[in-house]
């Protein structure tokens, strides 16, 4: 069924670079070695900017986003996840983590090749998983020099000098640490230079996000998926801030022309959690009904570091530069970089679910949507903890809920056709009729 | 039944009824005092500052019943323990608390916290951001300025402040408790163990919902006789039993029943509740802090180093024993990722291992075949 378009459309012009930024990203920690380089692994999450004082040709390979890779390749996936079973690891684990053990035993890349060996671990632990993942990692690889920062000081809201300086003095620790293990010299210039990358980057994916509020929405969340994933690989980069910009100019440009993500538009929604990797293709049918996610907490809040606007509206964290701060030590760096990442949106449930609904009543409201959709993921339990109260909170915030289970990296728990079912009821609930991609 | 083993019998009943009898005994602890009580989810809340404050610390348990009302809060994907916990609260078996409190370990049992803040009436309620990291020497530190804010957060809802008295008497009270247990636990080293592994486990949970005077009281009693007692039972196989969370009493003496004694465990409802004492490290909140972070870890903190694996292999060496259970809550997942290493390690120590995965409900009948056959396979060690 088509239907004639309700709204003007048209590609994303900074597509293909976004395509070959993370292709370069995995051939530079792969191709490291080579160029007399050094690889270190670490979560999306960690500290990035970190290493980056090590100098200019240290290469990173993050876990989450390499799990989700794998997913998405379904026949590797499960080769990885089953070596990762026979090795002994419970199937309930942490999907991605599954995904990565399992590329390191049956020894592939995922973007060809042999699985490279890192030459050190640099982690922070917020979920059960963290750190362990990297202990695993370790025993596989046959030991690894292992660092990881404790960031579980408690929510931002509740954030005090003695929380920050936790971190910051693991960070130093880490340092001294890093200098050890790879017998350079650390370079604060590089530290600082990093840290402002990244304080600009988050800051730009955050205000990209924001302009999701305007109707139609400019993006929908699974091409959101394929732009964001850069500050999940290298958020400290030059190359990320830079195109997080160029992509903000674009995206600013679709909204003054009115230029839409899908043509017909008549339901906006969000999700929450990691989206089934494999099955992406429910977004599309999703949009037979004309139906858009414009994002999630997950999507917006990953990477994307937020405040309150004087309007009262959420929006882009004012970075320290625009505040006219000067960062001239690596102390100071330090600081403002744990303060500035303990307040991630998606660190705040790690203590409560009852923070993360108000946050997510805020997004339905201000970014004006009709409903929302949970995806219980049994492949993390990081991002699903409270999953069942944030569903109790928002119903009672008056906002109708549609919940699937799921496992955003093993798609052995993903039942497309039911999930297909349970979309087309809460459509009707909505009173919301397919009207055919356009 | 001679009159020794009759006074042994009823001194460890007291241990079982105070488990069983939780709540009578709490209701008329409060009503004997005039005092407050707290209910906390894991063993890393400091009992210490929450008794110095005056109030009865108890940790909150479940009732090993099928769930039946945790199910709109809490994903199915988390452990039954912290979904057995919740259904305490639901359900209105723990009327008698007036706050509860968690210190953050692991991301399943927080939810049981989380949701019974917003659904149980309570009058206050703490999360406390307990460090993982306890491998750094920053973590105490840390814990000690956090331990500050709890102080007064503590002192402003009972309208009383704690003194350094009243911290020095609550953790000698706590060290004493921790040093009869680990007296109690030496025994269990002797050739003929003088108590079984389900009194011990009696013996420590109980300890867990009492007020630490009272037990500290019952075991003296016990230690005064143990040694004395006059077990005719044989010790049969000695095994170690590892793993999750696990008050499972039945599962124990389901076990005991099969030729085999439990001679120790690394559970944190045993070893790892009470294993190291408060010592001084500096000033009060910084010794108790260090206690904490020094104590037998759980491994969701254990990292980057396992440390916890060669505290098990030294327990199975120091304890003799000849087969470990490895059990694991359902879900577990710190758990889930220390198994294999663990497992392997014990392998390596010559200790043969059986693996579990529990339920609130476990199935017995099933799990006595398996347990049956790990024995015969020990005892045909022994044979040959």
């Amino acid at each position: 069924m088509a239907t004639k378009a309700k709204y003007k459309t048209a590609p994303l012009k900074c597509w293909k670079k976004v395509k070959e930024l993370r292709l370069k990203y995995y051939e530079d920690y792969a191709k490291a070695h080579e160029r007399g380089g050094l690889r270190w692994v670490g979560g999306a999450w960690t500290f990035s900017a970190i290493p980056s004082g090590l100098g200019e040709d240290v290469y990173s390979l993050t876990s989450e986003p390499y799990g989700a890779s794998i997913a998405a390749d379904k026949q590797m996936s499960l080769r990885c996840l089953e070596a990762s079973e026979k090795a002994g690891y419970a199937r309930d684990l942490c999907a991605y983590m599954r995904n990565y053990w399992g590329s390191i035993l049956i020894n592939e890349y995922a973007f060809g090749g042999t699985f490279p060996k890192p030459d050190f671990i640099w982690q922070d632990h917020i979920c059960c998983s963290h750190a362990k993942w990297y202990q695993v990692v370790s025993d596989l690889e046959g030991g690894l020099p292992n660092f990881c920062v404790d960031v579980a000081v408690g929510p931002y809201e509740e954030v005090a000098p003695h929380k920050v300086d936790y971190i910051v003095e693991q960070m130093q620790d880490g340092i001294e640490w890093m200098e050890k293990v790879t017998g350079r010299r650390y370079n604060d210039d590089l530290l600082i230079e990093a840290v402002k990358n990244e304080f600009r980057s988050t800051s730009l994916w955050a205000e990209i996000c924001a302009m999701n509020k305007q109707v139609p929405a400019p993006l929908e969340e699974k091409t959101m998926y394929s732009l964001y994933v850069l500050g999940t690989l290298n958020k400290h980069d030059r190359s990320t801030a830079d195109f997080f910009e160029e992509l903000r100019d674009e995206v600013k440009e679709r909204v003054d022309q009115g230029i839409a993500a899908i043509p017909n538009e008549q339901c906006r929604l969000m999700s929450d959690t990691q989206p089934p990797w494999g099955f992406l293709s429910i977004f599309r049918y999703m949009e037979e009904f004309g139906a858009i996610s414009v994002g999630s907490l997950y999507t917006f809040g990953l990477i994307g570091i937020w405040e309150d606007k004087p309007d009262g509206s959420w929006g882009p964290r004012t970075t320290p530069m625009d505040q006219g701060i000067e960062i001239t030590s690596r102390e100071q760096a330090l600081q403002l970089y744990a303060d500035w990442t303990l307040a991630k949106p998606e660190w705040q449930h790690f203590y409560s679910p009852h923070i993360k609904t108000k946050m997510m009543a805020r997004i339905a409201k201000e970014w004006k949507l009709d409903g929302i959709m949970l995806h219980y993921n049994r492949g993390c339990e990081g991002l699903s903890i409270g999953i069942a109260e944030n569903r109790l909170g928002l119903i009672e915030a008056g906002y109708p809920v549609m919940s699937f289970e799921g496992n955003m990296g093993d798609e052995r728990e993903f039942d497309e056709t039911r999930v297909r079912a349970r979309f087309d009821a809460f459509m009707e609930t909505l009173g919301v009729a397919k009207v055919g991609r356009a | 039944m001679g009159n020794q083993a009759v006074l042994d019998r009823e001194t460890f009943e007291t241990f079982r009824n105070w488990r069983v009898n939780r709540a009578e005994y709490a209701k008329a602890w409060k009503e004997r005092t005039g005092r407050k009580i707290i209910g906390y989810f894991c063993t890393y809340a400091p009992e210490e500052l929450i008794y110095a404050a005056g109030i009865l610390p108890v940790r909150i348990l479940g009732s090993h019943e099928v769930q039946d009302v945790t199910e709109p809060h809490i994903f199915a994907m988390f452990c039954p323990f912290c979904r057995d916990c919740l259904a305490q609260g639901l359900k209105g078996r723990f009327d008698y608390l007036d706050g509860i409190t968690i210190a953050q370990s692991c991301l399943h049992i927080r939810q049981a916290f989380t949701s019974w803040q917003k659904h149980v009436p309570i009058d206050y309620s703490y999360y406390l951001p307990m460090p993982h990291h306890v491998q750094s020497a920053r973590a105490t530190p840390f814990l000690a300025k956090e331990l500050e804010l709890f102080k007064a957060s503590l002192e402003e809802w009972t309208g009383k402040k704690i003194t350094d008295d009243a911290i020095d008497e609550a953790v000698e009270i706590h060290n004493r408790n921790r040093e009869l247990l680990w007296k109690v636990y030496e025994l269990r080293k002797g050739d003929s163990p003088p108590l079984t592994g389900e009194e011990a486990m009696e013996m420590v949970l109980s300890s867990q919902m009492v007020d630490k005077q009272d037990h500290n009281a019952a075991l003296e009693k016990v230690l005064a006789r143990l040694s004395k007692r006059d077990s005719t039972r044989p010790t049969g196989t000695r095994l170690m039993i590892l793993g999750s969370e696990d008050d499972d009493v039945e599962f124990i003496n389901m076990v005991e029943s099969c030729g085999a004694t439990f001679v120790v465990d690394d559970h944190c409802t045993g070893t790892r509740y009470f294993w190291n004492n408060v010592e001084s490290a500096g000033d009060r909140l910084t010794s108790i802090a260090d206690r904490y972070v020094k104590r037998v870890p759980c491994p969701t903190k254990d990292w980057p180093d396992r440390t916890r694996v060669e505290h098990v292999i030294k327990l199975a060496k120091e304890y003799d024993v000849a087969g470990a259970i490895v059990m694991q809550q359902k879900f577990c997942d710190p758990h889930e990722l220390d198994n294999p290493a663990l497992t392997k390690a014990l392998k390596d120590a010559g200790v043969k291992t059986l693996f579990l995965e529990f339920d609130v409900t476990v199935p017995i009948g099933q799990f006595k075949v398996r347990v049956e056959a790990f024995l015969e396979m020990l005892q045909d060690d022994d044979l040959f």
